[in-house]
């Protein structure tokens, strides 16, 4: 037993190193998320101008940022395999369960990424100030973590279809109500300085939406994943 | 459109190898919306023995193929694995299967060797660059291992395609059009590779080119 969960996880290691390798041979997704980040966040930051926004107009504008963001990248994931016809090759060479979490990781990574360099860039631009920055840094982990775990299950379905593009976004947004809901109440409280117990059912929220997630994930994927 | 043959080739046992393999198909039917592309699909196959798809085009051979390989569920009936008479679970088959067909792409981003490197280690093989030049030193491709693959032509392609089939010596291959897109030297170069296989492991072939064919010592018909 523990010896096959130990070959699922090296599995979904090397399927994670390999679209890692792709990633920066060809950053598609890369490039994809930080055009739409910079773009959008120039946009916003010419349309406020030289107003100093409070924590509740803040705190959305960064999640709508970061879910829009990751909403045109995170999906390449699985329609990339769909396009390039190397999806049954992988279906042939590990298990599902592989396939998903190296995929999973994957987003992650690339959405922790890009957050390094957007999250600063953003809080910059807007001349936001963070009172509880170790809140805030935590709201914004497990978040993404959330945001990962819907965009990677919802890559998987939508690469099934024809209309790839414009389905992702309008599938995830709903499936991630919860997140954004909890995730900007968080930030707000977090940008406000408040104290690690008034944030503690935001995180709550944020903690067990991924779990589920994650494990209704593992639990459906097969079936999306074998036609 | 259905089947036309229902046999057993587990009668004569051709080996006396540690591993001997099985393939049990049992009553297997496909049907896409209400066309039912074919029925009543049933055979038992061996290491040492060769099976042979035949049909016209649109009979259902890929689909069969891709039913045996797993990579998509067949709408009755069930494809089992057997080694040493001990059924292999759906999850552990990966390490025994080899399949060459027009639709299974590599990554073409990644160089040859990049590619090895992602099925050798998927496969929990040994990584062995020594082994990889030969195999494609063998397949007419030496001295690309370090070129992308979308540098290659077709042909090459395909020959490629043979490489990451074969990396880890598989128990099970199975060959859909197998010289599609190959020049003669190639098309010899997989005959040499069906005969090696045919003798001591699992092969089967989904074609309608009589020189493959007679690779086969059974055959199912696929009618359309």
């Amino acid at each position: 037993m523990a010896k096959n969960r130990f070959g699922l996880l090296r599995s979904a290691h090397i399927v994670f190193q390999k679209d890692i390798h792709l990633e920066f041979r060809t950053r598609y997704s890369i490039n994809a998320i930080l055009m739409f980040a910079i773009t959008t966040l120039t946009a916003i930051s010419f349309s406020i101008g030289p107003m100093n926004l409070r924590s509740e107009v803040l705190s959305p504008l960064l999640w709508i940022l970061l879910f829009f963001s990751s909403m045109s990248g995170l999906s390449h994931i699985f329609v990339r395999e769909e396009e390039q016809q190397t999806a049954d090759t992988l279906r042939l060479v590990t298990s599902p369960a592989s396939v998903f979490l190296g995929k999973w990781f994957f987003n992650i990574v690339l959405l922790f990424g890009l957050e390094v360099i957007i999250v600063p860039l953003f809080l910059a631009m807007m001349g936001a100030g963070v009172e509880g920055i170790w809140i805030f840094l935590l709201i914004l982990f497990i978040g993404s973590i959330g945001l990962a775990s819907v965009a990677t299950i919802i890559a998987a379905i939508i690469s099934q279809a024809s209309a790839k593009g414009a389905l992702f976004a309008v599938v995830s947004f709903p499936i991630s109500l919860p997140i954004l809901i909890s995730g900007i109440h968080g930030t707000r409280l977090a940008m406000d300085g408040v104290q690690f117990s008034d944030c503690l059912s935001d995180l709550q929220v944020l903690i067990s939406f991924s779990i589920v997630i994650v494990t209704l994930s593992l639990l459906l994927f097969e079936f999306i994943w074998r036609k | 459109m259905f089947i036309l043959k229902v046999f057993n080739i587990l009668e004569s046992d051709k080996l006396n190898g540690v591993h001997m393999f099985e393939i049990h198909a049992d009553q297997i039917a496909q049907k896409f919306n209400q066309r039912i592309i074919f029925r009543d699909i049933s055979f038992k196959i061996k290491s040492g023995h060769s099976l042979v798809f035949l049909g016209p085009n649109g009979s259902g051979k890929t689909t069969l193929v891709r039913v045996i390989c797993q990579l998509i569920r067949p709408t009755k009936g069930k494809v089992r694995f057997f080694r040493n008479d001990e059924e292999i679970k759906q999850d552990q088959i990966y390490p025994f299967l080899g399949l060459v067909g027009p639709y299974l792409q590599l990554y073409n981003s990644l160089t040859a060797l990049e590619n090895y490197e992602f099925f050798a280690k998927i496969r929990r093989q040994p990584v062995d660059v020594n082994h990889f030049k030969k195999l494609m030193g063998r397949m007419g491709l030496a001295g690309r291992e370090m070129d992308e693959l979308r540098t290659y032509s077709s042909g090459m392609l395909h020959r490629v395609k043979y490489v990451m089939a074969l990396i880890h010596q598989p128990e099970i291959l199975i060959l859909d059009e197998p010289t599609s897109n190959l020049d003669e030297k190639g098309a010899e170069i997989v005959y040499e590779i069906m005969e090696e296989q045919r003798r001591s492991k699992i092969l089967i072939v989904a074609t309608n080119e009589p020189e493959e064919i007679k690779f086969g010592e059974e055959q199912i018909r696929l009618a359309s």
